[in-house]
């Protein structure tokens, strides 16, 4: 095969990867949750902070990646990093719109990668992910898919499913709940940046901001194979300069910066002459040892040591606790927000989490809202259980199926609906039973566990909280109608714990025959049974 | 009066007795033994007790005729399964659809604003599933843009309120409740059904709730209201906690008063009509009549 096929190859497989990615985000659970997994093991970030949590979970995704950066240097920039190709995207509309402006060699910003790099490295040392949130190219991409691309194809989709409402091809009407401009200020700003910096020098966010190109672009130096200028054809026409899109390629001195390159293979697509190969590094003739080298090797020993050490204490970090407090009255006081069941806790959660908004895109109650400062400055954008906009439903785990960090640990079901996610505490003096002097019980009525009670007061009914077998699902806080504080919220466990079963009384008439045959009491029972079935089968009560 | 005159006006006359006798079929107008105000079926399936019930009212070809649009309200609250008794029977509202097409409706329209996500309440409570099998449309209740408002001209505190579409347009309303026990409203019957047809319910919840069930009853009244009474939630209502607070009782109501078929559901529950503020407070709204002493009754045991 010529090497100048590479470059089909290589838009295939991005636009595979960038439309699957893609299609997780647009809130279609079922795929997502079947797909997530095995679409989404590849990305680095999310597969690196879930081998945190277990070592031997499919998710050493990003082992593979270091491996094939060692063999042919960065081709994850290119093919499974879905904003490489969102950025290709741009720059080859660019290329369209301004057919002059060619690519030119630059020097790599060393210092800003390689501090960018160790920031983050050592913001992990301090158990905060907030710049890898930052930078991390898969979690912006789902940012910007999830804030901006969903919305526009449920709005498509909603149009569709009015227009063809009576027909047998009538879609689902989707709604979108809570856009917040201060949620929606970072992603704003993040895409003006790369565009405007893929417009003006291709993929220098990729090589001198995102912290995972500059990962690879030290592990790539190390490749076995690595692109070269095959001197001996090579005219020094410049036209691979010209195509180059990370601006690696120095045609004057016939090298090409295998740390900055991102295999796009434009330059083996570009050079008439057959004027590139892949080399293998480690011949003994080749070995040239560059001045830069020293200082790169000191890089890499110390940003990936650094890597380790933040793995480690972020580790560690999670032991500490925080304490409940408990609420005032009147206004509702929410100390701690509620995280989604099988975050486990606080600490966990938010050491965890790059913000990749997969789990909101899915969630069907909508009530996985990206946060701003309310999980804490460091948290920014990561998700809440926002109960003003929606409440976890009790029949659901679907986030628990999607996240690919493993800041929301897989649950099943029936586990799911014990996990106590945080405890309902009722405001009396807000309550309409007490300020209006009528009933209501709206909180009662969306109580799965029934944990909300009404129980007599003052000729009506007040609720009542038990807290032992409340969920903290929020499905109080959100339907109780009071304005502008709720007379029932939910306080956030900042460690979840398992809530007790909810009492399961056998309602007497309700015997199943099975049951029956099991002891004599029950057989009694049964007698009582049939009686009150004949009585009831016979008579009408009118 | 010339004979133009007398032939133009017996012509019309006729004419006038001509479409009303062509809309209402004889029996109606002759109310014999077919007219009760409530029949009550115990002892059947969902679907069997139905069809003996509308067969003593003389059957659907009654309230439904040829061409028209139905709505078919049942209550699709919960993301729960059917023997949960948290949503109205499945069985019984497909088999509502398939009587309502046999008596000519062009289109059967199902919807519920629901509590949980209508997605999952739609499938989970089985009812997607039949009304599709019986050739009905289910149609999301979530969307605040189908929900137009209507004056309640004789409501005290609820006097306007955003009402669905297919209320508002279709030519029959099928009312189909599921009798249940409920932590604020005490029961959930056919009154109570009727806040799945308006978008704000936190309006009721804060502003009187009985008091709002009750007004929003004086607004439109179903053609007609049938209470499914099959699988009974006892305790724990309206979603229920598990399958011990449900009762298989069996039954089924049917009747055009919502007032007659919610004093009966009350009393097939085991309490009196008189424990439910809304039913009071409609009965002396006259909504319909809460005293079944008096009424044309037929009771069948299957």
């Amino acid at each position: 095969m010529k090497l100048a096929h590479l470059k089909i190859v290589r838009v295939v497989v991005s636009l595979v990867f960038f439309l699957l990615t893609g299609l997780l985000f647009l809130g279609i659970s079922d795929l997502s949750q079947r797909f997530a997994d095995l679409i989404l093991i590849l990305q680095f970030i999310p597969s690196f902070l879930h081998f945190l949590i277990k070592p031997f979970h499919v998710a050493g995704g990003f082992i593979l990646i270091i491996i094939l950066t060692v063999l042919f240097g960065r081709v994850y920039c290119s093919t499974i990093c879905p904003l490489g190709t969102f950025l290709d995207i741009i720059i080859f509309i660019k290329s369209k719109i301004f057919k002059k402006k060619k690519f030119k060699f630059k020097k790599s910003h060393n210092i800003l990668r390689y501090s960018i790099l160790a920031i983050t490295g050592i913001s992990l040392i301090f158990g905060t992910v907030l710049i890898v949130n930052l930078f991390d190219p898969y979690s912006n991409f789902g940012r910007i898919f999830s804030n901006f691309v969903r919305p526009l194809y449920i709005t498509i989709n909603n149009v569709f499913a009015s227009v063809l409402e009576d027909s047998d091809f009538a879609l689902k009407p989707l709604f979108f709940k809570g856009w917040k401009a201060e949620i929606l200020l970072y992603p704003i700003i993040f895409i003006i940046v790369v565009t405007w910096l893929s417009v003006k020098h291709g993929r220098l966010y990729c090589n001198t901001i995102c912290p995972v190109g500059s990962l690879l672009g030290l592990f790539s130096k190390l490749s076995l194979f690595k692109i070269v200028i095959n001197t001996s054809s090579c005219k020094q026409c410049g036209l691979c300069e010209k195509a180059c899109k990370a601006e690696c390629i120095c045609n004057d001195t016939m090298e090409v910066d295998f740390s900055r390159c991102v295999s796009c293979f434009n330059c083996f697509r570009a050079c008439n002459l057959n004027g590139f190969k892949y080399k293998f590094s480690y011949s003994p003739k080749n070995v040239i040892l560059p001045t830069e080298t020293d200082i790169s090797k000191r890089n890499f020993i110390f940003t990936t040591s650094a890597f380790v050490f933040g793995l480690f204490s972020g580790l560690l970090a999670q032991t500490k606790t925080i304490i409940v407090t408990k609420a005032s009255t009147i206004r509702e006081n929410k100390k701690n927000e509620v995280l989604p069941p099988g975050a486990k806790s606080f600490e966990h959660f938010t050491s965890k989490c790059t913000a990749c908004h997969l789990c909101v895109s899915i969630c069907c109650n909508q009530v996985l809202q990206p946060s701003f400062f309310e999980l804490g400055a460091a948290s920014i954008m990561q998700p809440r259980m926002d109960y003003h906009i929606g409440f976890c439903n009790y029949e659901c785990n679907d986030c628990s199926k999607v996240c690919p960090t493993g800041a929301i640990l897989p649950v099943d079901l029936s586990y799911k609906k014990r996990i106590q996610l945080g405890k309902s505490k009722f405001i009396k003096d807000n309550c309409i039973v007490i300020t209006e002097k009528t009933e209501c019980g709206a909180c009662s009525e969306h109580c799965p566990t029934k944990a909300v009670k009404m129980v007599p007061y003052k000729g009506l009914f007040l609720p009542e909280v038990k807290e032992k077998i409340c969920i903290g699902c929020g499905a109080c806080e959100f339907a109780c109608p009071t304005m502008p504080y709720k007379a029932i919220y939910v306080e956030g466990n900042p460690v979840h714990v398992t809530a007790d079963k909810p009492e399961e009384k056998q309602y007497i008439l309700n015997v199943t025959g099975k049951q029956l045959q099991q002891n004599a009491l029950k057989n009694k029972m049964e007698k009582i049974k049939q009686e009150q079935d004949t009585k009831q089968k016979d008579d009408f009560p009118f | 009066m010339d004979r133009r005159n007398f032939l133009d006006s017996t012509l019309k006359t006729g004419l006038a007795i001509g479409s009303i006798m062509a809309v209402n079929p004889v029996g109606t107008l002759l109310a014999g033994q077919t007219d009760y105000d409530l029949v009550a079926v115990k002892g059947g399936n969902p679907d069997a007790m139905f069809d003996k019930a509308i067969a003593s009212l003389g059957g659907m070809k009654r309230y439904v005729k040829q061409g028209q649009t139905v709505v078919v309200k049942p209550n699709i609250g919960w993301d729960v399964t059917p023997e949960r008794a948290g949503n109205t029977n499945p069985l019984l509202v497909k088999r509502i659809i398939e009587h309502c097409y046999n008596a000519g409706a062009k289109k059967v329209y199902v919807f519920d604003n629901t509590c949980d996500n209508w997605e999952k309440c739609y499938t989970n409570s089985g009812i997607e599933r039949a009304v599709k099998d019986a050739g009905g449309r289910i149609v999301s209740g979530s969307n605040e843009n189908k929900y137009h408002e209507v004056e309640v001209k004789y409501g005290k505190v609820l006097t306007k309120a955003k009402v669905h579409e297919l209320i508002l347009e279709s030519n029959v309303f099928i009312n189909v409740p599921i009798l249940k026990h409920h932590s604020s409203a005490k029961l959930t019957i056919s009154m109570k059904n009727l806040m799945g047809i308006v978008w704000d319910r936190r309006f009721w919840h804060s502003h009187n709730l009985h008091q709002c069930i009750a007004d929003m009853a004086t607004w439109r009244k179903p053609d007609l209201n049938i209470v499914d009474a099959y699988n009974v939630l006892r305790k724990n209502g309206p979603r229920g906690v598990s399958k011990a607070d449900v009762e298989n009782m069996k039954s089924l109501l049917i009747s055009k008063d919502m007032v007659v078929i919610d004093a009966a559901a009350t009393k097939l529950f085991g309490m009196e009509p008189d424990d439910i503020p809304y039913i009071k407070i409609a009965h002396d709204m006259k909504v319909g009549n809460k005293d079944l002493s008096k009424l044309n009754i037929n009771r069948i045991k299957m």
